[in-house]
């Protein structure tokens, strides 16, 4: 039979506020183990959370981002279990009166657009972290984590491929750095995934039963595990069994997925009302203060520069990937005012050298302004495009000015007619065999001299000039 | 509303707490008395009302995102009942 | 006199005039209490050489002219208030050995006061019960009869006060835990509106109920404290900012043309008789005040006692989660695995009642029975609030007795644990609505035993309850007695 999966995802996105949700320790990834606890986030006795605002002033950006409506009263509730990482014993979050629900965000998929639907996304802290010892029965517990702010985003079930599971997850995973609300760092936690799956035969509107999949630590990790997961409840299907509905943990060096087979317990979290934390009222104005302050986000910016500044789909794409590179582009593209050649300068060489050197944006030696002033450079016949290679290593290498090196090295494009004439009858006089050549017909000759004159040069002499030139002279 | 003894070991185990085949007697008579009077509540007609969960009507009260100094680690680990130095130390958990 | 049967005021102009010295005045208690200590059973932890250097210190102030109305004066806390440094064990074997980092809210307000720390004083165990026969550390004793509760949580400082082993105390209040224990043992307590003094560093029992107040001699000691207590603290979300007046300002100014509410609910069957005829004789007092009585309704009361022992074991069961062996207090010994050191340490660590309360609460929240219980509760409690509402649109304060018997006998109820919440009828309507109320000595049984009156105002009236607690007092002029403890 054919089947059609059904995939839903559970984003939790840890926010960047520079303290915990609840008290004031560090959020600071990779400190020592328990040096960023207090009373509050060990839930010692006789402690009392007080909310940070920057985590709620997030969260509303996130939901704007993803075309939420925007819950005005908010209601924190404690979720009941017993697990060492967790301190209090409970964990203060969000339940029947989330922060935003019914939303979406619109994914690209070859060509076409295709909404995925958002249930809700809420607030709530983070657990500990748990180590293991391989050696003895015991379990190291660091709290560091405990109380760290995140953001839970829920998708509607509207996918229907792995793809499409990677591809929201991609889209998701950029608002959230655009909005610079968290830093998406998945191998240490900051942006987590689990999903559920189920497979239903195509056609039929009902959904089959679901397995969680968690533990899928990149979006490759993910995609992969959800096509084992397919694969693995078609087979199941395909014998004639039923699926159970589990949690399943993927596991990347097997690139398989086990099931976690009764070590769950039955879920009762006893949600209630926190009577510690007081609502959350989200004043219309309050909304809109922060609406205000959202930047332009990727698929906007996406559709602009194609417009605005006529690239291809393609390079804007590449060029809106982050917040920096596209800030990037966009002002050598006005400051030059050749969106084209900023585009192919970008997307080429500063890319590819980034990438070379595993740099950040935030890292490159080249600003903006030097390399639209190089770009000027070449379109007011200073510097040949060939030279210009040569300037942006340099510029790489010092981050000097191109104005600079030009100087520096003598750079500067010969463009003195009687210069160069006098170079090319040289050059015609020490070659005659090639001349006699060429006057006989062989045209391809042309390029021959082009190139002798380079050479004589050192590459400086202006190609147009040089092409003016030599046609009069050849032409004789 | 009556409680059976396997419903009241379903909630010791939620509350992580054991007890003596005598002490489980003890309780679920004891809670059954009290659960019995609890009944006293179903007269009362509350349909719409809204439940108070707050004593007063506060909304909104905030800190700002400042970091304040944390405890020292040994502070922090100082009531600890088994630790290593930089952690807490619990019995694995059963896998 | 000597100084430890003096009040606050009494020894601040002695300390002011230079008559006594801190160091007189501490070192006058604990002889006192070295002396009744074993018959009464006040305190889990005694802080003697801490108080006697905190006495040096605060003479030198004194002598400086540095001086609140709290320096220098021997206070009691107990012992669910987080002390830095000082154990802290909430009456409780699975906190026996916890000495918090950090001081509560509470705490530093007496200590930026100048007060001087006695101790921390005997509870039931995380203030779950009426009677202090709950406690890990032993039974406080009723003062004024040994075989008897002294009533509870808050026991061992009602218990402190009344034996004179310290001039003041701090209780906490959640269904009644600080009025109840005053009016069996004959002080003043008071619970302030929910919201008015910070919980920061208060061990929660049931969050949305518990409040600190003051345990006293008298009326005016209790507004010298509050003055210091009460207030806004940016630690706590349920904390209300707003304006704290002075409250000692308040006390002489009688309550004439005042309006006192006297609920139908609250003089039931089965009270005891002496209660009754000790309220109705202060009911006669009101016209000599220049006010007038009037009778109200309160009718959703019947329900408080059901609604109270679902909300707060609610709440308690998921605040004493965090006691789990893993980062503070107890950890049973022989644990193979995690399950197993959960359920040992916390079935080991917590008594019978603790054990019961979490037990409810858990049931009350679980799946399938949260509206029935849980939600239902709730619903109640706005139905309650909404009867004081409707109260104080007819009347300045309540009247009414603060328990329906005296101090029971030690063991009477402690198998009967529906009796035992039956006996906080009075108190807990209060907590669940979140108001303020006081309970004030007027009278004493035959046997010689404290009765109390409680009085009830609107949200942050303390001002009212304690100018309407004074007046009263001073008409009730209750003939000052002391408990006979080994014959002194």
């Amino acid at each position: 039979m054919e089947y059609e999966p059904v995939i839903g995802l559970e984003v939790h996105a840890q926010l960047l506020t520079k303290t915990k949700i609840f008290c004031g320790c560090s959020t600071r990834f990779g400190a020592e183990p328990n040096s960023h606890t207090c009373p509050v986030c060990l839930g010692m006795p006789g402690v009392l959370p007080v909310l940070n605002k920057k985590v709620v002033e997030y969260a509303i950006k996130m939901a704007l981002a993803t075309n939420c409506t925007i819950n005005s009263s908010n209601v924190w509730a404690r979720k009941n279990y017993f697990y060492p990482d967790l301190p209090k014993g409970y964990q203060i979050s969000q339940y029947d009166q989330p922060l935003a629900e019914h939303g979406y965000i619109s994914l690209e998929l070859g060509g076409s657009t295709k909404r995925i639907g958002i249930t809700r996304i809420h607030m709530e802290e983070d657990a500990g972290k748990l180590i293991h010892d391989e050696i003895n029965p015991v379990s190291y517990v660091d709290y560091n984590r405990t109380g760290v702010p995140l953001i839970e985003i829920v998708s509607e079930p509207d996918m229907r491929s792995p793809e499409e599971g990677a591809e929201y997850l991609r889209r998701l995973h950029e608002i959230l750095v655009y909005l610079e609300i968290c830093d998406g760092n998945m191998e240490e936690g900051s942006f987590r995934c689990d999903a559920n799956v189920s497979l239903r035969p195509k056609g039929e509107d009902i959904f089959g039963t679901r397995t969680e999949l968690k533990n899928m630590n990149s979006f490759r990790n993910v995609q992969r595990a959800l096509e084992y997961e397919i694969k693995r409840q078609q087979y199941v299907l395909d014998n004639g069994d039923a699926v159970v509905q589990e949690t399943r943990l993927w596991n990347d060096s097997q690139g398989m997925t086990h099931s976690m087979r009764g070590k769950e317990e039955a879920h009762d979290y006893r949600y209630f009302p926190d009577p510690d934390l007081v609502p959350v009222v989200i004043s219309g104005d309050w909304i809109e203060e922060i609406r205000g302050s959202l930047p332009e986000l990727p698929l906007e910016k996406r559709e602009r520069f194609i417009k605005k500044y006529g690239i291809p789909p393609y390079d804007a794409g590449v060029l809106t990937a982050s917040r920096a590179l596209a800030d990037f582009f966009e002002t050598v593209a006005i400051k030059s005012g050749r969106p084209k050649l900023a585009s192919n300068w970008v997307m080429g060489d500063l890319l590819g050298h980034l990438n070379e050197d595993k740099l950040l944006m935030e890292e490159c030696p080249i600003r903006a302004q030097a390399l639209s002033d190089m770009i000027g450079l070449i379109e007011n016949g200073t510097i040949s495009g060939k030279i210009a290679k040569d300037v942006f290593e340099e510029m790489w290498r010092s981050a000097k000015d191109p104005k600079e090196i030009i100087e520096e090295k003598g750079l500067v494009q010969i463009t003195d007619s009687s210069a160069l004439e006098a170079v090319i009858d040289q050059v015609l006089k020490h070659n005659s065999s090639q001349l006699e050549d060429y006057r006989k017909g062989k045209d391809k000759l042309f390029g021959f001299f082009v190139g002798q004159v380079m050479k004589a040069t050192k590459g400086k002499a202006n190609p147009k000039i040089v092409n003016e030139i030599l046609q009069k002279k050849l032409s004789k | 509303m009556k409680i059976t003894k396997d419903e009241i070991a379903y909630v010791a185990h939620l509350a992580r707490l054991d007890f003596t085949e005598s002490e489980y007697e003890k309780f679920t008579s004891q809670l059954n008395d009290i659960l019995l009077y609890m009944d006293i509540l179903n007269k009362v007609d509350t349909k719409g009302l809204e439940p108070m969960s707050h004593a007063t009507p506060l909304h909104n009260a905030f800190r700002d995102d400042v970091e304040m100094k944390s405890l020292p680690v040994e502070a922090s680990l100082a009531n600890a009942p088994d630790d290593n130095g930089d952690s807490f130390i619990v019995p694995k958990v059963i896998e | 006199m000597e100084p430890y049967e003096l009040t606050i005021h009494e020894l601040h102009e002695k300390l002011r005039s230079g008559e006594l010295t801190s160091l007189d005045i501490t070192a006058s208690v604990f002889e006192r209490i070295e002396a009744v200590e074993e018959e009464v059973h006040s305190y889990i932890t005694l802080l003697k050489e801490d108080a006697l250097e905190s006495a040096r210190k605060s003479d030198i102030e004194i002598r400086r002219g540095n001086m609140s109305q709290l320096t220098g004066i021997p206070i009691a806390v107990k012992d669910l208030l987080c002390t830095r440094g000082i154990k802290t064990t909430c009456g409780s074997h699975i906190l026996e050995d916890f000495i918090p980092p950090y001081d509560a809210t509470v705490i530093k307000k007496l200590k930026n006061a100048g007060a001087i720390f006695t101790g921390k004083t005997n509870m039931d165990e995380f203030a779950m019960g009426s009677s202090t026969e709950t406690s890990y550390f032993g039974i406080t004793k009723n003062p004024w009869d040994p075989e008897r509760i002294p009533g509870g949580s808050s026991g061992g400082s009602a218990a402190a006060v009344a034996a004179d082993e310290c001039i003041a105390s701090l209780g906490t209040d959640t269904g009644g835990s600080i009025r109840q224990p005053a009016a069996l043992c004959g002080v003043v307590g008071l619970k302030p509106t929910y919201g008015r003094v910070s919980r920061f560093g208060l061990v929660a029992f049931a969050s949305s109920l518990d409040q600190i107040g003051p345990m006293t001699k008298d009326v005016q000691d209790c507004a010298i404290m509050m003055n210091v207590i009460a207030g806004y603290d940016s630690n706590e979300s349920t904390s209300v900012p707003a304006e704290v007046p002075d409250y000692e300002s308040f006390l002489k100014r009688g309550i004439e043309g005042w309006t006192v509410g006297i609920p139908k609910e609250y003089f039931i069957e089965g009270m005891d008789p002496e209660v009754s005829s000790a309220v109705e004789k202060v009911i006669a007092f009101i016209e000599a005040l220049g006010a007038k009585s009037c009778h109200i309704s309160l009718p959703h009361t019947r329900y408080g006692v059901a609604a109270y022992y679902i909300v707060a074991p609610a709440e308690a069961s998921s605040n004493l989660a965090r006691y789990d062996g893993v980062k503070y207090g107890f950890r049973a010994a022989g644990s193979s695995n995690l399950m197993d050191m959960y359920k040992k340490s916390r079935s080991q660590g917590f008594g019978a009642e603790v054990k019961r309360r979490i037990m409810i609460g858990t049931y009350a929240l679980s799946s399938g029975y949260y509206d029935a219980y849980y939600k239902k509760a709730s619903q109640i409690r706005s139905l309650m609030k909404k009867d004081f509402d409707d109260a104080f649109k007819v009347c300045d304060v309540i009247l009414t007795p603060t328990t329906p018997t005296p101090a029971f006998k030690i063991g009477e109820k402690t198998d009967d644990p529906l009796q035992m919440y039956l006996s906080d009828v009075f108190t807990l309507p209060a907590n669940l609505a979140g108001i303020p109320g006081i309970s004030i000595p007027c009278g004493y049984s035959e046997g010689g035993l404290p009765i109390g009156l409680q009085l009830l105002a609107g949200y942050f009236k303390e001002e009212k309850l304690l100018q309407a607690a004074s007046a009263f007092e001073k008409q009730i002029n209750l003939e000052k007695r002391r408990p006979l403890l080994h014959g002194i």
